[in-house]
């Protein structure tokens, strides 16, 4: 067989796999989400169902309706989350894009923590409890210590991983001392630590703002705790997102270079074999679950330290549980979670001006959970759209050596 | 003939442990650091037929008879894990009315306690969990993890409220709600059982779908024409005649809510199909060994399909109990957790429907005594017995039931070959 | 009953398990179905079972063609199985799982317990069987749970039994019960499949053999055939039964182990009370049928059990590791090749190269401080491959794309490629091809050649009488002999029926 032919096959074959592929199904499935959101706008849009009663007679307006319906309600997304072009100044156009980036850091940062535990085989649905724990921490350094600046927040930021790590553990160590399911004590952590949190915040002695009003709050972060600026004081992006990417890289060297990550992962696929292997199964459950949790503080630091306000109880904006969802839009990969957070956070930067236009933002909610529904089943989307099942050859993985590799194949 | 195997089995101490500890925090804490006091126990409401009258105990006292109770029936789990045998079930459940007894008399020293009230409610407020976890045991029976509880009471809150506003018929509303959490079911059947997905995963995607569309319609509709649509009242309450004059347990059990009285009726019936036919004996042999039931003939996807198909219309049930079986109308994330809770439940009465309906009561006293707590004794920091049954479940989870053994094949994808 | 098989084509994939497979079975005959561990007979088994649907062909019972969705039609038709892994609910009683999908009734569905007992009381009265019907499973041992799963077959009026390597997990004597059994069975009209790789029990009960091949029907024979004869139809080439090797030349010891007694999962005393000693140069093996505390003496030599008698004492090369973890046990110079390398010795999700550092991820030729020392990794791992003869496109390839033989090849290399004075090899040639059989005996030996101590633990009496320069024969947890290769197999037969002279 000539070189050429042989080429032109792989190259066939390769096609077959990014078909196959996840980055197929993720692009679909990410598409997919969007329609079923449009759906919704546009069946609960007014102007539409008083169209659908004359449908056959103007069919036209319903279409007309339901095609403005999608593009001023996705439009409105856009200009929320990306650009504004609306706006008079470029500065002010591309603030959106910086809301984004603000927004989609604790994300990608949690993300980084449940991917983890993806990757041992473990399922940590506690993200909110050890957010919580981690901005105890975090909230209590940043309001109750005196540090110099710089040297305030990098404290502060060590105490939220430690204090949500250390929840984490805490799972890691009942799972493996009693094999008590680690889904069932997340949920319950969860709902003790945000009574736990309120319960601080309720009281002067602990969390309680000086100025108390009697609602459970606590003072804002000290202006020498505080995640400076990081374009300038005109967009409120801070230092939370360079946190957030450094997350991002030492997540990938801890998972897919060192050796630590590989007993992780051995763990994750066979926990027999790493048993047989020297590895102490229990003790790895306890480290994922504390690291898992100590990217979750990072996240958690972030919300803690971000923005001049005291926090309230409902601080953790729901981050620990919108992290599954980007853990499982990215693949429980690095990049993938990194691109899956920003795209949550531009729904988070987008939703006011949704609600500006009259169209619920909550519907984002909706093309969140339909995403990753069609994520959770990969067979659901090869499906709907006839892609070929998964390929058993290398032909990708030769093409993509070829492109990557560096100083050539031996 | 039969080989004489030693077993060296050890049923452990660690339920004893956690139960003389509770004991010793109740003596001390409620009894003899407890508060000053006369506490009455009114156990019959000024409309009942038949008066009895109030108990009247010192609060501090109850504290140390009830921990000494609590110590001695601690002992008697220790006397038989020493035997290696297990505490049975009834001891357990009459520890736990104990502890709820004390705390209620710790509460209330120097005010009433109004027995049938804190109980009658208590059932009212389990009834979604306990068909929650009822929706729980029968898919988690055949061996798929339902985390979408959750989502199937709040979608089948939803429907209830809303068809009933529209139809005008509670009926309707109770069909609606049991079908919408059954569809729901399906699509959690359908992954699992075809697509072969991670079941968890499956659940929890489910219910952020779930809470994103009711919250979307919520905001979008609801909230705009209210009247119309999401203010359908509630169920009627339904004196059973007789059993209803009964004192104590007659307003307690037989004057509710229709909602109320399917609950009491489907946790013994499921038990009984469970346990005693032939559905059941195939529905545990799907999730025991799906391959030995597949082998004498027995269709294992369709078992567990319907399984978890029918588990999701009582949950929807549960979730019509929700509002027109309590609330009214439908709020924003209203289920707040009670599917979770169901779920810890299913666990805490180890996929056994009668253990299971009596852990769910235990969330729904903790649930009334904390609203109670905070009209009979204000000082008290309501944050920490809010925390209580979800800390009793990771007592529970970890001391009690960490070696239950749950259905064989749980979360395991069946394949052949 | 006549069961007919024509032109069987199974396909899984691009593999063909079974290639257009003929097979009669008169009535009242004990027909066998020999071949290798993979040649394709549990397959075809299936297929006539209903379990798996046949890409081609027909089944026919007494002339009339059949149609099998599934188990249930075949039971139905008259076919019982009797599978290799019991297809028993261990929290069931006997009679529930006799029962099952063919329930007694009474009124809305509620199960007759009464009359399913009776069922059971009945058949195993008839056949002498003593199982009583309220017994749970997980109670029984495996041989009482065999004859529950025949009840389980009779009960629906089979007329046609396959059992599936029944007597892989009994013990001689039990062995012996079973054929008695199969002969009253056919005696009484029902047609039998024995389904096995094992020659002597062929001779000792068929009426006709069949010999499969690659999922091919290579032969057919009468029981008065010579072992020798069935033995290469079933391989393909004459066997060699022994193995050229030197005599041992035993050092010092390098292994003691004393009054060891270890549970199981079910906290059962598998092992009760062993000693035995292991010496540099020599092959030691732990010969006996499944099930009799072998498995669980392995995990405790690698520190995965705990030994519960405090006595206990174990020692390699004189350091004391009887409360050693897995990974210190590893340290101090021990190659393990478990007994099931898809669960215990592989991770088919890793490649071959992240395989062969499986147990050498903390500090080793593989490390760089934290990081995963790629460059080292690859070049170790090609040579592997190379030295190890793992046929693979390369060393990236992932371990769940390998043949069994490669994959076991690959678990043999990474431990003989470590620094180890003793090698524990459990069933190291289960699954595994004949060719690569031969490469893996004659690793284990030139292992010993190289002064190492060797722990040979297998139930194929033909591996240990290849291999082994002391027997040490196991059952129900103690060893009840240690003698010399040279013993006869009806001598070693008797030990691991727990007869002892």
């Amino acid at each position: 067989m000539s070189d050429v032919k042989k080429n032109e096959e792989s190259m066939a074959q390769a096609v077959k796999e990014i078909l196959s592929g996840g980055l197929t199904r993720t692009v679909l499935s990410v598409l997919l989400g969007f329609l079923v959101g449009a759906l919704f706008m546009i069946g609960s849009n007014k102007e539409f169902i008083e169209a659908l009663g004359y449908l056959f007679s103007r069919p036209s307006d319903a279409l007309g309706a339901a095609v403005q319906v999608v593009s001023e309600g996705y439009g409105a997304l856009f200009r929320g989350a990306i650009y504004n072009a609306d706006a008079d100044t470029f500065e002010k156009a591309i603030r959106p894009l910086t809301e984004t980036l603000r927004l989609g850091a604790p994300l990608i940062a949690a993300g980084l923590g449940i991917g983890l535990t993806f990757r041992v085989g473990l399922f940590n649905i506690g993200g909110t409890g050890q957010l919580i724990f981690g901005m105890i921490f975090a909230t209590f350094v940043a309001t109750r210590l005196e540090l110099p600046f710089v040297l305030h927040t990098i404290v502060a930021l060590i105490a939220g991983i430690v204090g949500a790590a250390l929840l984490g553990a805490m799972v890691g160590f009942l799972k493996a001392r009693t094999g008590a399911h680690e889904v069932i004590l997340t949920i319950m952590l969860n709902y003790i630590a945000l009574y736990f949190f309120t319960f601080l915040m309720r009281n002067p002695a602990l969390l309680q703002e000086t100025r108390a009003t009697g609602n459970p709050k606590a003072d804002p972060a000290a202006e020498t705790a505080l995640l400076p600026k990081l374009i300038g004081d005109n967009y409120s992006l801070h230092w939370g997102l360079i946190f957030a990417l450094l997350a991002v890289v030492v997540f990938w060297w801890l998972m897919e270079r060192s050796t630590i990550g590989f007993r992780l992962r051995m763990v994750g696929f066979n926990p027999d074999a790493a048993r047989a292997a020297g590895i102490n199964v229990e003790k790895t459950y306890i480290l994922a679950m504390a690291l898992s949790a100590g990217f979750v503080g990072v996240a958690a630091a972030n919300q803690s330290l971000g923005v001049a306000v005291g926090v309230t109880p409902s601080a953790h904006a729901n981050i620990g549980f919108d992290a599954i969802t980007v853990a499982l839009l990215g693949g429980s990969s690095g990049p993938g979670i990194l691109l899956a957070g920003l795209l949550f956070g531009a729904f988070k930067a987008g939703a006011p001006s949704m609600q500006v236009i009259g169209v619920s933002p909550e519907v984002l909610g909706i093309v969140q959970g339909a995403i990753v529904l069609f994520i959770a089943a990969p067979p659901l989307i090869r499906a709907i759209f006839r892609l070929p099942a998964v390929q058993n050859s290398n032909a990708l993985g030769a093409i993509r050596k070829r492109l990557f590799s560096r100083g050539g194949a031996k | 003939m039969s080989m004489n195997i030693q077993t060296e089995e050890k049923v452990g101490f660690k339920a004893p442990i956690v139960m003389s500890s509770l004991g010793l925090l109740v003596l001390v804490l409620l009894g003899f650091l407890g508060r000053e006091g006369m506490v009455a126990f009114e156990i019959s409401r000024r409309t009942d037929v038949v008066q009895l009258p109030a108990i009247d105990v010192d609060s501090s006292t109850l504290g140390i008879f009830s921990g000494i109770v609590m110590i001695a029936i601690s002992g008697f789990a220790l006397w038989r894990s020493m035997q290696n045998k297990r505490t049975p079930i009834w001891v357990l459940t009459v520890y736990g009315a104990v502890g709820i007894t004390v705390l209620l008399g710790w509460l209330a020293a120097g005010a009433t306690v109004p027995v049938t009230f804190i109980a009658g409610t208590a059932l009212v407020l389990a009834v979604p969990i306990i068909l929650g976890a009822m929706g729980g045991v029968m898919s988690e029976r055949v061996g798929i993890t339902n985390i979408a509880i959750e989502g199937q009471l709040l979608s089948g809150a939803f429907m209830a409220a809303v068809v009933s506003s529209i139809t005008g018929s509670f009926t309707l509303g109770i069909i609606a709600a049991m079908v919408t959490a059954a569809l729901m079911s399906m699509v959690l059947a359908t992954f699992s059982i075809v697509f072969l997905a991670q079941q968890i995963i499956v659940g929890v995607v489910l219910n952020v779908l779930v809470i994103g569309i009711t919250n979307f319609l919520y905001q979008q509709w609801l909230t705009e024409d209210g009247e119309n649509v999401n203010f359908p009242g509630t169920l009627e309450i339904i004196k059973i005649p007789v059993l209803s004059d009964i004192p104590v347990i007659g307003p307690i059990l037989f004057e509710n809510r229709i909602t109320v009285f399917l609950a009491l009726v489907i946790v013994p019936v499921l038990w009984f199909i469970l346990f005693k036919t032939r559905l059941g004996l195939r529905a545990r042999a799907v999730g025991e060994h799906p391959l030995a039931a597949d082998t004498v003939g027995v269709n294992v996807a369709r078992t567990r399909f319907w399984w978890v198909t029918i588990g999701g219309a009582i949950a929807g049930l549960g979730g019509a109990a929700l509002t027109i079986g309590n609330a009214g109308a439908f709020g924003r994330e209203m289920s707040g957790g009670f599917g979770f809770i169901a779920l810890a439940v299913v666990i805490l009465g180890r996929w056994h429907p009668i253990s299971a309906a009596l852990a769910a009561l235990l969330f729904g006293f903790s649930i009334i005594l904390r609203v109670w707590a905070n009209q009979v004794s204000p000082g008290i920091p309501t944050d920490f017995i809010t925390m209580v049954p979800y800390l009793v479940t990771i007592i529970a989870v970890v001391g009690f039931v960490g070696k239950s053994i749950p259905p064989k094949a749980l979360a395991v994808p069946y394949t052949k070959g | 009953m006549k069961l007919e098989l024509r032109g069987i084509t199974k396909r899984f994939g691009q593999v063909t398990a079974n290639d257009s497979i003929d097979l009669v079975i008169e009535p009242g005959e004990i027909h066998a179905l020999l071949g290798e561990n993979g040649a394709g007979k549990s397959t075809l088994m299936n297929v006539l079972y209903g379990l798996y649907t046949a890409d081609e062909g027909v089944i026919e019972l007494d002339g009339i063609v059949q149609k099998f969705s599934g188990p249930g039609d075949a039971m139905a038709a008259g076919i019982g199985m009797v599978h290799q892994h019991f297809m028993l609910i261990p929290v069931f009683t006997v009679a529930e799982n006799v029962a099952l999908g063919h329930e007694p009734t009474k009124a809305l569905g509620v199960i007759d317990l009464a009359k399913a007992k009776q069922q059971v009381r009945e058949i195993s009265e008839r056949f002498g069987f003593n199982v009583d019907p309220d017994a749970l499973i997980a109670d029984l041992p495996v041989g009482v749970q065999q004859r529950v799963e025949i009840i389980k077959a009779l009960s629906r009026d089979a007329k046609v039994l396959v059992l599936d390597e029944p007597t892989a997990v009994l013990t001689p004597q039990e062995t012996d019960e079973l054929m008695e059994i199969m002969k009253q069975l056919a005696a009484t009209g029902t047609s039998i499949v024995f389904i096995t790789h094992k020659l002597r029990e062929v001779k000792a009960v068929a009426d006709k053999i069949t010999v499969i091949r690659l999922g091919k029907v290579v032969g057919t024979a009468k029981p008065d055939a010579s072992t020798s004869e069935l033995a290469s139809l079933m391989v393909g080439r004459e066997v060699i039964l022994t193995i050229d090797k030197k005599p041992a030349a035993p050092g010092k010891a390098v292994l003691e182990v004393s009054h060891v007694s270890v549970l199981d999962d079910r906290s059962q005393r598998m092992v009760n009370d062993v000693s035995f000693e292991v010496k540099a140069g020599e092959i030691l093996a732990l010969a006996g049928v499944q099930g009799n505390g072998q498995t669980e003496l392995a995990e405790y030599l690698l520190g995965l059990r705990k030994s519960i008698d405090p006595e206990a004492k174990t020692t390699i090369n004189g350091i004391d590791i009887s409360t050693a973890s897995v990974r210190e046990v590893l340290e101090s110079g021990v190659g393990f090749i478990p007994e099931d390398r898809k669960t215990d010795g592989l991770v088919s999700e890793f490649t071959i190269a992240e395989n062969l550092m499986l147990n050498s991820s903390f500090k080793s030729r593989f490390t760089r401080g934290l990081s995963i020392n790629f460059g080292a990794r690859k070049k170790i791992a090609d040579e592997l491959v190379e030295q190890f003869d793992v046929r693979t496109p390369s060393s990236e390839t992932l371990a769940s794309k390998l043949s069994g033989g490669n994959q076991q090849k690959v678990v043999v290399a990474r431990e003989l490629s470590r620094d180890v004075s003793l090698l524990i090899a459990s069933q190291p040639t289960r699954g595994v091809d004949v060719g690569s059989i031969e490469f893996i005996h004659e690793q284990i030996i030139a292992e010993r050649d190289a002064g190492k101590a060797v722990v040979l633990i297998s139930t194929e009496l033909d591996e240990v009488l290849a291999l082994a320069d002391r027997i040490a024969v196991m059952y129900r947890g103690k060893i009840v002999g240690i003698v010399g290769p040279e013993t006869s197999r009806e001598d070693l037969g008797k030990l691991m029926a727990g007869v002892t002279a």
